[in-house]
C-alpha cells in the first residue's frame, strides 16, 4: 500500500471526524508550546503577538460601525449637513483605516511568520524523529509494523502540522475575538447580549447532536473502508489466480456488495456533515431577525438599557450587534471545531513523542576496533591507516590499555534467549567457531537460526551464558566497531535508492571504485552487472525491483564483501539464486569465504555441505552436530533431510 | 476525461441535478436575507409600529426555515450523488479489471491498482461534491450579491469595483505559484518517505553496517532541502490571508465613508442606514464567495492527477477478446506450437520465446528445466492463453487457442501459477474456487490426490479452516498442495504445474506424481521444476535456455544429448539438493 500523503487540504479530516474518547493532554500541549519558545524564542512570540492585535482589531468596526452611525443619526435628527458631521466622521474613519492598516501589517506578518515557523518545526520535527528511530533498538521494527512506523512521519506530523499552523492560531485568535465581542456586547446592552448567549447555547446543542451522528457514521464508513481496501488488496494481488480459475464474475458480485454498503455508510456520514453548514448559517440568520426584532421591541417599548458603558438604547446600538451576533457565533463554532483539530494533533504529537522518548539501543561496549600494525617483535600498534590488520582496543580499569588482534574466533558458551519474557526460544546453545572456518546451522523456520545471529552482532542481547569475540565478552564491545567486524547478507534483501555502485560502497564507504568493482567481482555480481544497461551507474529504484531477486542478493553480498569483515554471516544468502546459477557463484563465494570465519544458515544442504561444523537445530536446541560426512554416517536428522524425507518449512 | 469519468454517474443525475436546484433555491433565500433585513432595521429605525416589524421578522424566519430546508435536502442529494457517484465508479473499475488480460494486470501493478479504487476515487468523490454544491454556490452567490448589491446600494456599490478585481487578481497570483511549488515539494515530500520507508524496511542492514550516523546525515539534508520548499510554498499560500482581510477593511471603509455622506447629504432618502449595514453583509458575502472559488480551483487541479490514473484504467482495453463464434468444447488434451514466438510487450527488444516448435500428446507428462528467466513460465502461460503469440500458433486439442471461448479453454486447461495465491476463507471455499458445485467427497478425493488431505485433517477444523489473507497461517509447502487441488477439482484436460511443489519435500512430491499417473492418466500433466527429481520420469523434457527450447527428450536422452541438463542433474544428486526452498 502507498503510504498516506502529505496531502494538504484533502487531507484533512472532515468535520465531526471520530477521534475516540481522547482527552485533550495538557502536558503535551505545553510540550509543543515549549519546543517552539526554544526554538523560535523571538519570532514564536512575535506571531502570537500579531495574532492577539489583528484579533483585537478585528472587533474595531462594530465600535466605529456604531459612532459613525450614532453621528448619522444625530444629523439626520438635527438636519445638520455633511460639512458638519464630517468633521466627526472623518476623524473616526481615519483612525479605523489606520487601525487596519496596523492589522494588516500585523496579519501579513503573523501568517508569514506562522508559515516560516510551522515548517521549520516540523522539519525539526522530522530531523528529530528520525534520528530518534535510528536509534531505536532492532526489537522495535521487529514488533512495530512498519506502515505504523511510517505512519508517524506521515499522519502524525501531518496532524501537528495542523496542530501549530491552524488550531494553535485560530484558538488564540477566535478565543480574543469572543471575549472582546463578549465584553462590548456588555458594555452596549446586557438585554440583547442574554438573548445572543440563549441563541448561541441553542446553537451549540444542536451542532452537538448533528455532529454526533456525523461522528457515529464516519466510524462505520471507516470501518467500511477498511474492509473495502482489505478485499481490493486480496482481490489485485490475486488477479491472476481469478483470471486463470473464471472468477471474474463471482469475484464482481462479492465487491458490489461491499462496495455497496461502503456506498450507504458514507452517504449517512457525509449527509450529517454537510448539512451542519446550513444549520449554522440559519440558526445565525433567525438569531439575527431575532436580536433585530428584540431590539426593535426594546426601542419602541423605551425599556431602560442596562450596559457597562451605560449608553441609553438607540438604533445605533442595535446595529451593531446585529453584526456583532454574526462574528459571535462564527467564532464559538470556530473554537468548538478547534477542540476537535488540537485533541487530534496532540494524539498525533503524543505519538511522535513516544519515539522521541523511547529508550536508545544502549551501548555500554568501550572495547573498540582500530587499524594495527604489529611491530617486528608482533607486538600490536595502533595506526592511523588502513592496514588491513585490526585490533580490539581495550581499556582496563586500572588505565591500561591492549590490544588484541582481531582474528574471527566467536564462542557461545550455554546460551538461552527469548524474544519475549518467558518464552524462550534458545536452550543452552553452545558454538565455537575458529578463526576461517565455516560453521552452518539447518533446521526447520522457527529453530533458531538467524536468532543465533541476532545474538552475535547484538541485535539482541542474551539472556544467559556467554559469547566471547577474540576472547572478549561481547558486551564490552562498542557495538558499531562489533558489527563493524561482522559482515551479514540476509535472505530479504535490502537495497536503497541510488546506483548499484553505492549501494556495494554502503559496505565501507571510503571504498574506491575500484575496490568496489573487486568486491562483484569476487561475489560473482560482476558478470550481471555488467550487462545492465548502465553496468555499475544503474539507478536502483524500489528496492531494486528491476533486478531479479537472485541478483539483489548478489549485490547484497558484494556489498558485505566490500566491507572485508573477519566474520560473515549469511543468513540465506543465496536462497533465490537457481543452482546452476549458484554452482557458479560458489566459487567467489568460496574465495570470498576463504580465511574468513562464516555463518552460514540455508534451507538448500549444498550451500552448506562443505562447511567445517553442521549444526542441526531444532527447537532451540542443537540436536545434531559434526561435519557433513559424520552426520550422514549418524542417520539421524541431517541424514532424513539429506535423503529428502523431509519437509523443511 | 471529464467525459469518461461522466459515464458512472448514471442514476445520480437525479440528485446531482437536484443539489444544484436546491442549492440555487438557498443562495436565493441566502441573498435575498440581508435585504429584508435591511427594511427590517429600517422599520425599526423610522419607529413603524411594531407590527411591522413583526411582520418582517417573521418572513425572514421563514425565509431562514427555508434556506434551511433546502440547504438540507441538498446536503443529504449532494452526499447521495458524491458517495453513489463514488460508488459506480468503483464498481466500474473493478468491472474494467476483472476484464483485464494477464498483459494488462503486468502493465498496472496490484498497489497501483488498490491505490485508483481507494484513494483516488475517495479524491474524486469529495471533488464532484464540492463542484456539485459549491462550485455552483459560490459563482451564484457572487452574481446574485453583486446584482442586489448594486440595485440597492447604487452608489454604495463602487467600492466592489475595485475590490473584486483586486481579490480575485489577489487569489490567482496565490494559485498560480503556490500549486506549482507544492506540487513540486510534494513529489519530492514522496521521495523522502519512500526513502524513510526504505530505511524501516532495511534497519537490519543499516544498523548491521553500522550506518546510523550517516543516514542521519543523509536524511538531515534531505529534509532540510524540504523544509525550505515548502516554507516557500507555504509563504505564498499565507498571502491569501491578507490579500482577503485588505479587501474586506477596504470595502467597510469605503461603505463608512461614502455611506454616512450619501445618507446625510441627501437627509436619509437615497441611501439610509439599513443600507449601509446591508452593503456591508454583501461586501462579506461576495469575497467570500471568490475566496471559495479559489479553493475549489486549488482542490479540482489536486485532484486532477487522480482522475487521469482513474481514467487511465477505464479507458485500458483488455487486450484478450473472446472470438465471434467461439467452440466451446475442448477435444483432448494434445497441444502443438507453431513457430511460436512471444514477448511481453510490443516494444520489447528481445522476444521471451522465440522459434517454439513442439508437439505433446494428450495424456503425456512433460517436465520443463531450464535456469531462472529461460522463460519457462512464459512457454506454458500460453496454452491456456493467458498471453497471445506474437507470431506462429497454439493449438489445444488440435484448435488454435484463439478460437476458444476462453472461459472454456481455462476450464480444460488448469493452471497452478508460480506466484500463487489463496484467498481469505475456509480451505473448502478455497477449493471450490476449482468448481463451486463439487460435493465434499470430491474434494477429499483432489486433496487426497495433491497429498493435501493427510495436513488438512491434521487442523482442528479440517476442511472448514479458515485461510487468513494471503494464507499466512499455511506453510508454503502446503499452501502450494492446496492449490494444486484446487486446480485438480476442475478436472482438466490439461494440467500446468508452475514450479508448484517447490517447497514440498521430495517424497511427497513424488507421491503427487504417482497419484497423476495412477488417477488422471488422461490428463495432459506439464511440470515446470527446479529439481531435477520432479521430471527426470517424465515421458519428455524440455531444456529451456534464454527462451528457446535447448533439449528435448526423456531422462536418458537427456543424459546424453543435453550438457546443461547434465549438469543440472550432477550438480543436484552429487550436491545432495534434496531440499529446493528457493
Amino acid at each position: 500500500m502507498r503510504t498516506p500523503n502529505y496531502r494538504g487540504p484533502q487531507g484533512k479530516a472532515p468535520a465531526g471526524m471520530p477521534h475516540g474518547r481522547r482527552k485533550l493532554s495538557v502536558p503535551t500541549l505545553k510540550r509543543v508550546l515549549k519546543m517552539l519558545f526554544s526554538y523560535y524564542p523571538v519570532l514564536f512570540p512575535l506571531a502570537l503577538g500579531c495574532i492577539v492585535f489583528a484579533a483585537l482589531v478585528a472587533t474595531a468596526p462594530a465600535i466605529f460601525n456604531q459612532r459613525i452611525i450614532a453621528i448619522i443619526e444625530e444629523t439626520l435628527e438635527q438636519n445638520g449637513t455633511w460639512a458638519a458631521a464630517s468633521k466627526e466622521i472623518i476623524p473616526n474613519i481615519i483612525v479605523l483605516a489606520s487601525l487596519y492598516i496596523v492589522s494588516l501589517a500585523a496579519v501579513f506578518t503573523q501568517t508569514q511568520l506562522m508559515a516560516y515557523i510551522t515548517q521549520g518545526f516540523l522539519g525539526k520535527m522530522r530531523k528529530t524523529l528520525f534520528n530518534g528511530m535510528q536509534n531505536l533498538p532492532i526489537k522495535y521494527f521487529d514488533t512495530n509494523k512498519h506502515g505504523d512506523i511510517m505512519s508517524h512521519f506521515t499522519n502524525d506530523i501531518d496532524t501537528l502540522r495542523m496542530l501549530v499552523s491552524q488550531s494553535i492560531p485560530t484558538i488564540l485568535q477566535a478565543g480574543i475575538v469572543v471575549i472582546t465581542v463578549f465584553i462590548i456586547m456588555l458594555s452596549y446592552s446586557i438585554w440583547i447580549t442574554l438573548v445572543v448567549l440563549i441563541g448561541v447555547f441553542f446553537l451549540f446543542m444542536v451542532t452537538k447532536k448533528v455532529g454526533g451522528g456525523s461522528a457515529k457514521y464516519f466510524m462505520r464508513q471507516q470501518q467500511a473502508i477498511g474492509k473495502t481496501e482489505g478485499f481490493i488488496q486480496e482481490m489485485m494481488n490475486g488477479q491472476k489466480v481469478v483470471k486463470v480459475f473464471c472468477h471474474e464474475d463471482k469475484t464482481q458480485k462479492q465487491f458490489d456488495e461491499i462496495n455497496d454498503a461502503l456506498c450507504e455508510d458514507s452517504k449517512r456520514a457525509h449527509a450529517y456533515a454537510n448539512i451542519l453548514g446550513p444549520i449554522n448559517m440559519n440558526i445565525g440568520n433567525i438569531l439575527y431577525v431575532i436580536i433585530a426584532t428584540v431590539g426593535g421591541l426594546l426601542l419602541l417599548l423605551n425599556v431602560p438599557n442596562i450596559g457597562l458603558a451605560g449608553l441609553p438604547l438607540s438604533i445605533s446600538i442595535v446595529i451593531p450587534f446585529l453584526n456583532m451576533t454574526k462574528q459571535f457565533t462564527g467564532n464559538v463554532n470556530q473554537l468548538s471545531q478547534q477542540i476537535n483539530s488540537i485533541v487530534m494533533g496532540l494524539a498525533g504529537a503524543e505519538r511522535v513523542f513516544e519515539i522521541m522518548d523511547a529508550m536508545p539501543e544502549d551501548d555500554e561496549g568501550y572495547v573498540t576496533l582500530v587499524n594495527a600494525k604489529k611491530d617486528e617483535n608482533g607486538n600490536i600498534t595502533e595506526t592511523d591507516e588502513r592496514t588491513g590488520l585490526w585490533a580490539w582496543k581495550h581499556p582496563h580499569e586500572d588505565g591500561t590499555l591492549t590490544y588484541t588482534e582481531l582474528r574471527g574466533d566467536v564462542r557461545m558458551v550455554g546460551v538461552d534467549f527469548g524474544y519475549e519474557e518467558g518464552k524462550e526460544v534458545l536452550h543452552d546453545v553452545s558454538v565455537y567457531a575458529e578463526p576461517g572456518q565455516k560453521v552452518a546451522f539447518v533446521g526447520a523456520t522457527g529453530a533458531g537460526k538467524t536468532t543465533i545471529t541476532n545474538l552475535i552482532n547484538r541485535f539482541y542481547d542474551i539472556a544467559d551464558g556467554k559469547i566471547r569475540y577474540d576472547g572478549i565478552n561481547i558486551n564490552k564491545i562498542k557495538k558499531s566497531d562489533l558489527r563493524r567486524s561482522l559482515g551479514i547478507v540476509l535472505q530479504e534483501t535490502n537495497l536503497f535508492t541510488g546506483t548499484v555502485m553505492e549501494n556495494i560502497r554502503y559496505g565501507r564507504l571510503d571504498a574506491t571504485d575500484d575496490e568496489c568493482i573487486k568486491a562483484a567481482k569476487l561475489s560473482g555480481a560482476d558478470d550481471f552487472i555488467t550487462r545492465l544497461p548502465n553496468g555499475y551507474d544503474t539507478e536502483l529504484k524500489n528496492n531494486g525491483s528491476n533486478l531479479s531477486q537472485g541478483q539483489r542478493q548478489l549485490i547484497a553480498i558484494a556489498r558485505a564483501a566490500v566491507a572485508d569483515p573477519p566474520v560473515m554471516i549469511l543468513d540465506e544468502a543465496t536462497s533465490s539464486i537457481d543452482t546452476r546459477t549458484e554452482a557458479i557463484v560458489q566459487k567467489g563465494m568460496d574465495s570470498l569465504m576463504k580465511g574468513r570465519t562464516v555463518f552460514v544458515i540455508a534451507h538448500r544442504l549444498s550451500t552448506v555441505k562443505n562447511s567445517d561444523v553442521i549444526m542441526v537445530l531444532d527447537k532451540g536446541r542443537i540436536i545434531e552436530r559434526g561435519s557433513h560426512e559424520d552426520l550422514i554416517k549418524q542417520k539421524g536428522q541431517y541424514y532424513s533431510l539429506y535423503t529428502g524425507a523431509f519437509e523443511l518449512e | 476525461m471529464i467525459k469518461t469519468l461522466a459515464k458512472s454517474i448514471r442514476e445520480y443525475k437525479l440528485p446531482s441535478i437536484l443539489t444544484v436546484i436546491f442549492i440555487m433555491g438557498e443562495v436565493l433565500i441566502e441573498v435575498a436575507i440581508p435585504f429584508i433585513t435591511a427594511n427590517l432595521v429600517n422599520s425599526i429605525d423610522a419607529g413603524e409600529p411594531i407590527i411591522n416589524v413583526i411582520k418582517t421578522g417573521l418572513i425572514l424566519v421563514a425565509m431562514a426555515f427555508a434556506s434551511l430546508a433546502c440547504g438540507g435536502i441538498a446536503a443529504i442529494t449532494s452526499a447521495k450523488a458524491s458517495t453513489g457517484f463514488a460508488r459506480n465508479l468503483r464498481r466500474d473499475m473493478f468491472q474494467k479489471i476483472q476484464g483485464f488480460s494477464f498483459s494488462n494486470i503486468d502493465k498496472f501493478s496490484a498497489t497501483s491498482l488498490v491505490t485508483r479504487l481507494t484513494t483516488d476515487i475517495t479524491h474524486v468523490q469529495m471533488s464532484y461534491m464540492m463542484v456539485i454544491r459549491v462550485a455552483i454556490r459560490s459563482p451564484m452567490l457572487f452574481i446574485f450579491s453583486v446584482i442586489t448589491a448594486y440595485t440597492m446600494g447604487g452608489a454604495l456599490a463602487t467600492s466592489f469595483v475595485v475590490v473584486i478585481p483586486v481579490l480575485i487578481g489577489g487569489l490567482l497570483f496565490v494559485a498560480k505559484n503556490a500549486m506549482p511549488a507544492f506540487r513540486r515539494v510534494f513529489k519530492k515530500y514522496d521521495k523522502l518517505n519512500e526513502s524513510i520507508e526504505e530505511n524501516v524496511r532495511a534497519m537490519r542492514v543499516v544498523k548491521g553496517f553500522s550506518r546510523e550516523e550517516y543516514e542521519k546525515q543523509k536524511f538531515a539534508s534531505a529534509a532540510d532541502g524540504i523544509t525550505e520548499d515548502f516554507t516557500k510554498a507555504e509563504r505564498i499560500v499565507a498571502l491569501n490571508n491578507p490579500i482577503m482581510q485588505f479587501c474586506m477593511y477596504f470595502n467597510t471603509v469605503v461603505i463608512l465613508f461614502l455611506g454616512s455622506y450619501l445618507v446625510i447629504s441627501s437627509s436619509g432618502k437615497s441611501v439610509n442606514v439599513g443600507q449601509i449595514s446591508a452593503m456591508l453583509t454583501y461586501g462579506v458575502q461576495i469575497l467570500m464567495s471568490l475566496m471559495m472559488l479559489s479553493m475549489i480551483y486549488v482542490m479540482l487541479t489536486m485532484s486532477l492527477e487522480s482522475m487521469k490514473r482513474i481514467c487511465e484504467v477505464l479507458n485500458e482495453e483488455s487486450s484478450l477478446k473472446n472470438p465471434e463464434n467461439p467452440l466451446y468444447e475442448v477435444k483432448d488434451g494434445s497441444i502443438k506450437f507453431n513457430n511460436v514466438n512471444f514477448k511481453y510487450n510490443k516494444d520489447a527488444k528481445r522476444n521471451a520465446l522465440e522459434g517454439i516448435n513442439l508437439e505433446i500428446k494428450s495424456g503425456m507428462t512433460v517436465g520443463v528445466i531450464g535456469g531462472t528467466g529461460s522463460s519457462k513460465s512464459s512457454l506454458v502461460q500460453l496454452i491456456p492463453r493467458l498471453y497471445d503469440v506474437t507470431d506462429g500458433e497454439v493449438l489445444v486439442g488440435g484448435e488454435d487457442v484463439r478460437k476458444y471461448d476462453i472461459k472454456t479453454l481455462r476450464d480444460a486447461v488448469a493452471m497452478v501459477l508460480q506466484k500463487n495465491q489463496l484467498f481469505s476463507g475456509t480451505i473448502k471455499e478455497n477449493l471450490r474456487w476449482g468448481n463451486e458445485n463439487a460435493t465434499d467427497e470430491e474434494l477429499i478425493e483432489a486433496c487426497k490426490l495433491a497429498q493435501a488431505d493427510e495436513f488438512i485433517n491434521g487442523f482442528t477444523d479440517g476442511y472448514d479452516t479458515y485461510i487468513e489473507q494471503g494464507g499466512t497461517n499455511v506453510s508454503g509447502g502446503q499452501k502450494q498442495r492446496l492449490c494444486i487441488a484446487r486446480a485438480l477439482l476442475k478436472k482438466p484436460k490439461i494440467l500446468i504445474l508452475d514450479d508448484s511443489t517447490s517447497a514440498v519435500d521430495t517424497k511427497t512430491d513424488a507421491f503427487i506424481r504417482k497419484g497423476f499417473k495412477e488417477f488422471i492418466p488422461n490428463t495432459t500433466k506439464i511440470i515446470i521444476a527446479q529439481r531435477v527429481a520432479s521430471v527426470q520420469d517424465a515421458d519428455m523434457i524440455i531444456v529451456m535456455e534464454n527462451g528457446k527450447i535447448a533439449n528435448v527428450g526423456n531422462h536418458n536422452e537427456l543424459m546424453n544429448t543435453s550438457e546443461i541438463y547434465r549438469e543440472v542433474y550432477n550438480q543436484q544428486t552429487n550436491g545432495g539438493d534434496s531440499n529446493e526452498n528457493a
